[in-house]
């Protein structure tokens, strides 16, 4: 560094803490050096929230969320906004890439049990981005004011109407109106632009510090600080995060762009399944769909919402059914209490675990597909029988985590 | 009261009944090339001719058709009949009330049509109309079941029948063309309307190429910058 650049951040410096914040979290922040696949989708999750932010302003320009001019100012997007087409692409696939990455990102703590202490804080921030996310992918899905938009969204308001008592109110409160309308597209419009982007933006930045905090875990569970060099206290199997871990992220930005371009350019819609057919037609207060299905993202909630076909304890189906949906998410949040392993990591844990985590996820992909399709008395018991699988996988957790015949961890990572 | 329920049970039933028969009739796949400039050029055509009376396709403009190699000469003779501008939108020659009046619905806007139904579904669609005195227009679907639009290019078709008690139609009546050239002449319309769903379909992809070509070019330089930091790692 020149002497004029060192003047520079030492007036910086006492001003503003730059050159110890770079340390602190790049530069001298030490990562475990046996970070492996798993560990790229944190970076990704980031490098699509940045993609949504900066597309969502150009298509913010452009759109107009007015029930009447809604459909028409997203193909005039489509059309005649110079790259719109490009920048809607790249919203609309960010948008359920933003989930794909968030769900193996997800998986990826649940197998090295990287909500277990002290991370249990750093978890639970992620469930609040999570509960985020899927508002901000509810209330991005009405905008475009397709049928699909319009009768998901339909759905969904009619699971508050489900509560007792309060529920007709609740939804009527929430929707401005006494029916899905104008009032609620441009409410809608503003959670989506501004209450909810400027959430997850602080919730993303307190989970960074809460990780840089704890420190990251790794694919041996380890702890890294546990055994540091006696000489520098620098963790014995850690790296500096730069430049190793940016470069190698880089890597991993091009890999993920690669995949991302190839949906964005050749399968906008990726079979309907990120852009639905039947959002291509505008929405029709008064013509209800065959068939409703959300996107993917939301479909093995949306099962486990159809699941319940019977009252019990005196308590309407529908009401079971939306609490059932809303625990399936909820539960992610108690994972740091429900497992008793001596173990984080999948590596060291036994048979017992890893039979449940993939039973887990064989259940979340049934589940997932159950919900695209219209239910028969078939698909309903199949709905059924994983809702349980589901549920059992947390909930029995406590127990056979407890009793599962575990490996001993090393003392230092391992490749 | 079992009298009730039999009827709200038959009631429950009717939409399923009738969607799952909609259901049996297999689409044709239809034998569309997206870049065959011409095909596009003879469907647009056919497209003003036959469509554009009673539906719109309000987001498209008409000189958009450059893209499909139309100058602005060719756009003003062949496609504009409403004495638009060329830079204007391709809305219906009808207006909604008088549609709403003759056929009890405003035709939809075609504009993204073949985005929400799919290429097999129109082509299979625009060649099963058949006469059916039970409804109003005297027209009906194999694959959409009493379809308010009447079969606008029956003088084209000729008129078929359903043979009693199957699925399968019967020439009636010859029309112009044979079916041969009736299926082509369809199969041009139905690329067109794929064309009109998304006009920037085919310059995506080619940018999409070039987009993967540098990506993977900086794939390999990533990776070697990867592999160069870490040589110091073990």
């Amino acid at each position: 560094m020149s002497e004029q650049q060192n003047s520079i951040m030492q007036w910086i410096d006492k001003r503003f803490p730059m050159t110890a914040t770079w340390k602190a979290h790049l530069s001298e922040y030490y990562a475990p050096k046996n970070f492996n696949f798993w560990y790229y989708f944190g970076s990704l999750a980031l490098l699509v929230l940045v993609n949504q932010l900066l597309t969502g302003i150009f298509l913010t320009m452009n759109y107009k969320p007015d029930a009447g001019m809604a459909f028409a100012s997203v193909e005039y997007i489509m059309r005649d906004v110079d790259f719109g087409w490009l920048i809607r692409y790249m919203h609309s696939t960010g948008a359920s890439m933003f989930f794909v990455v968030v769900y193996l990102h997800m998986f990826r703590g649940m197998m090295y049990g990287s909500y277990r202490k002290p991370r249990e804080l750093l978890w639970l921030i992620g469930m609040a981005i999570f509960f985020v996310l899927m508002s901000m992918a509810f209330t991005g899905y009405i905008l475009p004011w397709g049928q699909m938009s319009y009768w998901g969204a339909q759905v969904i308001v009619s699971m508050f109407g489900a509560i007792p008592v309060i529920g007709d109110t609740l939804s009527n409160w929430i929707l401005g109106d006494f029916m899905l309308s104008d009032a609620a597209l441009n409410r809608f419009f503003a959670y989506h632009v501004v209450t909810l982007p400027v959430l997850i933006v602080v919730l993303v930045f307190v989970h960074i510090i809460a990780l840089h905090e704890t420190g990251s875990n790794n694919p041996d569970g380890i702890e890294i600080k546990a055994n540091k060099d006696p000489r520098t206290g620098i963790p014995v199997d850690g790296i500096p995060f730069h430049p190793y871990y940016t470069v190698k992220d880089i890597f991993g930005v091009v890999g993920f762009l690669i995949v991302f371009c190839g949906i964005i350019f050749f399968a906008p819609e990726m079979g309907g399944y990120f852009l639905e057919d039947n959002n291509f037609i505008p929405a029709n207060p008064l013509h209800t769909p065959d068939h409703i299905a959300p996107v993917w993202y939301f479909t093995p909630y949306y099962s486990m919402l159809r699941a319940v076909t019977v009252n019990f304890l005196g308590v309407d189906a529908k009401l079971w059914g939306v609490i059932l949906m809303a625990a399936s998410v909820v539960v992610f949040c108690f994972l740091p209490w429900l497992d008793r392993s001596p173990v984080k990591s999948i590596r060291y844990k036994g048979p017992y675990f890893k039979f449940a985590l993939t039973l887990f996820v064989i259940s979340f992909f049934v589940l997932g597909w159950l919900g695209t399709k219209s239910p028969t008395p078939l698909y309903t018991l199949l709905a059924q029988i994983f809702t349980v699988i589901y549920f059992a996988f947390f909930l029995l957790m406590p127990w056979y985590s407890k009793i599962d015949k575990t490996k001993p961890e090393p003392k230092n990572v391992t490749k | 009261m079992r009298m009730i329920k039999f009827l709200l049970l038959a009631v429950l039933l009717v939409p399923y009944i009738a969607y799952s028969s909609s259901e049996e009739v297999k689409l044709d796949k239809a034998p569309i090339d997206k870049a065959d400039k011409e095909s596009l050029k003879r469907g647009a055509k056919s497209f003003v001719e036959y469509c554009l009376t009673c539906h719109g396709a309000n987001f498209m403009r008409y000189n958009r058709h450059q893209d499909i190699g139309m100058s602005d000469d060719d756009i003003r003779t062949n496609l504009i009949r409403t004495g638009q501008k060329t830079g204007g939108l391709m809305e219906a020659a009808m207006r909604k009330k008088e549609a709403e009046e003759w056929f009890g619905v405003v035709p939809p806007d075609l504009s993204v049509i073949a985005r929400a139904r799919g290429a097999d579904w129109l082509y299979t669609y625009l060649r099963t109309f058949y006469q059916d005195t039970s409804t109003y227009s005297g027209w009906n679907n194999l694959i959409f079941d009493k379809v308010a639009m009447p079969h606008v290019l029956h003088n084209l078709q000729g008129w078929q029948v359903l043979e009693s008690g199957t699925k399968n139609l019967v020439q009636a009546k010859p029309g112009l063309m044979t079916k041969e050239e009736y299926d082509s002449f369809v199969a041009d319309l139905v690329n067109y309307m794929v064309y009109l769903g998304e006009p920037h379909a085919h310059y995506r992809k080619e940018l999409g190429a070039i987009v993967l070509f540098f990506l993977f070019g900086m794939l390999g330089l990533t990776y070697l910058l990867k592999k160069e930091y870490w040589t110091d790692i073990h």
